[in-house]
């Protein structure tokens, strides 16, 4: 390994929402870090490696607060390494790792084990721990030793804690560590059997539905032990109009709430589900188009702040069975730019910077990582270089995931990533 | 991954309206009593992941009547008890050299899930709480005995709309024809969501409201194995939706008693009104055996006998 490694990316505009920078720029990357930004051929001396980047967008990496990695325990599903490889396929430099592996990421142990370079990871991964042991909502886990081990979060993704209590004490203890607890807001037991948004739908279809008030409810709560703990609670997936509100009131009050949204809540309804294909099945489901314009709303107005994908791998005998027994969740690593742009950017005109910001700086400064998610000088050497208007053709078969589930196969993109940097060495390029 | 909806009978959304009465047309020529041999060398699989009696009965009848040999997998039988998949299950199945699978599953939409990955016939028997194509087809028909046309009929549903999928299935193909249908039941079982199924339908609590002036009225059985704790009042759901003979005289004096069976005496309606002159519900069951008959003729037979 070379020890004074540097990398020129010359010609590209480059956006760097944190430091507000929106211009013609050239980027030097030396030893993992930025090392200098300047305008276009400002920069002199050589560098090991020149990548010309004109007509081509410089962002930060991004960074995805909501991907399964499957590892430990599910590896027919994703691997940590292949689960990366995915992620920088997409411009993800960083991801955070949900705990719902097998066992349960509860333990230091596994926090660490999950980081190790064994694991190959080829992005950075900070796991997000189970906030209670086993993720069975009965007493928390040990927050300042999973700290300690690396994690960044902590959640029961998917088995949300539903009981206040402990609600509230997970709150308190994250805040002592200074880490959000990351909720899936979803009241089980009121969407027990469900497989799709309740609505026409789903009555059409004769699915039982999970409704919007299993979500919004369960905001609603957490937004209040937010407000009396002061703990910092993240939203995961938010995807009701209902859900949106109450964050948006939330923040409105002061209280220490963030959220984030998938591609494909702002992209498909619940109509769009043809012929009970079992791809268009996720937790939660996709819901109705008031709720998808209502996120859209909170995207523009600040309430939402950030996009994660909840890439969740299944194998195809895991998903490719009756609508009922299929597996939720759907893969979204590689289709998250392009969907992103053709809702915000192409449909709504939210200027570019804005939009970067819920991939790079924002989901920075929820996990407390402020040398991540943006480009200025001794930042992480985390990049993304993408062509905004190229045109392609995203094929599932050609995914670097181990899974196939998309709804997206076969639709036409327009923006795709060209090439992705972590820690100043290239580790995608198409 | 997409489905040819033209060569199975999944739903009724995916007919058209010349479809429907080419397979009535076809039923008028059927007769069970003298089997034909169009469907000659034929094998038609009856894949029942779920308790039938009739439709079971008639789709097997309807095969041998025209010659098919028929083959009857349930679920408790078989290498599906030990967790083979249902695509495996169709797979083989079709290795087996099945012509069509005529199948009744709990879960909605699993005839989708053969239809998408198998090329042959899949004939939806009923699937969880979705669709009952065939029962809807058979209903019409029998409608269609006695009353000249569809368009404008006042029909009128009652009962378990919410878990029935005979209910969706009527709903579509009467509103397709212009029937007024008017579905009538307690919010837990009708709620008025199920005005979205549908363009031209009317809801209401009240049971005379729903019945004066019917040409149809049609009754469904109260689905106590798919209430999932939902709290139903028996004694108050008799008082309020139980067809009795008083309730019945609300409709025309022409009008005809339907049920697509099995009938609870008693619950959804009297002793005396499942047996009145006015109930159709055994002429139903001959009727299915027809159209069941025109289905597979239709979907198995050669082309040219195709109406």
């Amino acid at each position: 390994m070379r020890t004074r490694y540097s990398l020129l990316i010359r010609g590209g505009r480059l956006i760097d929402p944190a430091a507000g920078v929106d211009a013609p720029m050239d980027l030097l990357l030396r030893d993992g870090r930025v090392a200098q930004v300047a305008e276009p051929d400002e920069i002199r001396g050589s560098a090991d490696e020149i990548i010309n980047a004109s007509g081509m967008i410089v962002a930060p990496g991004f960074i995805d607060l909501h991907v399964h990695l499957r590892q430990p325990g599910q590896s027919h599903k994703e691997t940590i390494a292949t689960g990366t490889a995915a992620a920088v396929a997409g411009g993800f430099t960083s991801v955070c790792a949900m705990p719902n592996t097998v066992p349960v990421n509860d333990t230091p142990d596994i926090t660490s084990w999950m980081q190790h370079p064994e694991r190959k990871s080829v992005t950075n991964v900070f796991p997000v721990a189970a906030a209670t042991v086993g993720s069975r909502g009965e007493s928390l886990t040990d927050y300042a030793a999973l700290k300690r081990a690396g994690a960044v979060a902590v959640s029961d993704d998917g088995r949300p804690v539903l009981d206040s209590n402990m609600m509230r004490g997970a709150l308190i203890a994250a805040k002592m560590e200074g880490i959000p607890v990351i909720q899936h807001a979803e009241d089980t037991r009121l969407s027990l059997g469900g497989a799709m948004n309740a609505g026409a739908s789903a009555l059409r279809m004769g699915l039982r539905g999970i409704s919007a008030e299993s979500e919004y409810r369960i905001i609603e709560r957490d937004c209040e032990l937010a407000a009396e703990t002061g703990g910092h609670l993240h939203v995961a997936h938010i995807s009701t109009a209902g859900g949106v509100r109450a964050v948006r009131k939330a923040k409105a009050a002061g209280y220490n709430v963030t959220c984030e949204v998938t591609p494909h809540h702002f992209t498909l309804t619940d109509a769009e589900i043809k012929d009970y294909d079992t791809r268009y099945k996720m937790n939660p489901p996709l819901r109705s188009e008031a709720d998808r314009v209502a996120i859209l709303a909170g995207i523009a107005d600040g309430t939402i702040d950030c996009i994660a994908t909840d890439h969740a791998p299944h194998a195809y005998h895991e998903k490719e069975v009756e609508f009922d027994r299929s597996a939720f969740g759907i893969t979204g690593l590689e289709t998250a730019l392009p969907l992103t742009l053709a809702a915000l950017l192409h449909d709504q005109k939210l200027p570019l910077p804005k939009i970067l910001a819920l991939l790079t700086s924002n989901p920075a400064r929820i996990i407390g990582k402020n040398n991540l998610g943006t480009l200025v000088n001794g930042a992480h050497a985390d990049v993304v270089i993408f062509d905004p208007k190229k045109r392609w053709t995203f094929g599932a078969n050609g995914s670097r995931s181990k899974s196939r589930n998309t709804p997206f196969d076969g639709w036409q993109m327009t923006g795709k990533v060209l090439t992705t940097i972590v820690s100043g060495k290239i580790v995608f390029q198409s | 991954m997409s489905i040819d909806h033209s060569r199975s009978l999944l739903d009724i959304e995916h007919l058209e309206k010349k479809d429907i009465l080419a397979i009535f047309r076809l039923a008028r020529r059927m007769n069970p009593s003298r089997p034909k041999n169009t469907l000659y060398g034929k094998k038609v699989i009856l894949l029942f992941y779920e308790a039938s009696t009739r439709t079971r009965v008639s789709f097997e009848l309807a095969a041998k009547s025209l010659g098919a040999a028929t083959t009857l997998v349930t679920a408790t039988a078989s290498s599906i008890e030990k967790g083979e998949s249902l695509i495996d299950t169709g797979g083989t199945l079709i290795a087996e050299a099945a012509d069509a699978i005529v199948m009744r599953h709990p879960s909605s939409g699993a005839p989708y899930l053969l239809a998408r990955h198998f090329d042959i016939p899949i004939i939806n028997a009923g699937d969880g709480l979705h669709a009952h194509p065939s029962q809807a087809l058979l209903d019409a028909y029998t409608i269609l005995k006695h009353h000249s046309e569809l368009h404008g009929l006042r029909v009128t549903i009652i009962g378990d709309i919410f878990h029935s999928r005979v209910a969706r299935s009527n709903i579509h193909l009467l509103t397709k024809f212009g029937a007024h249908v008017t579905l009538c039941g307690p919010p837990e079982l009708a709620p008025e969501a199920c005005l979205g199924l549908s363009t031209g339908l009317r809801l209401t609590r009240d049971i005379e409201d729903a019945v004066h002036g019917a040409d149809v009225v049609m009754l469904l059985r109260v689905q106590k194995e798919r209430l999932q704790g939902m709290a139903l009042d028996i004694e108050e759901y008799i008082s309020n939706y139980q067809m009795t003979m008083d309730r019945l005289k609300l409709a025309k004096r022409t009008a005809i008693l339907m049920h697509p069976g099995p009938i609870i005496r008693g619950m959804e309606l009297t002793d005396e009104v499942a047996d009145c002159p006015q109930s159709v519900i055994l002429e139903q069951v001959h009727n299915g055996l027809l159209v069941r008959m025109a289905i597979l003729e239709r979907l198995l037979g050669a082309k040219g006998a195709q109406a």
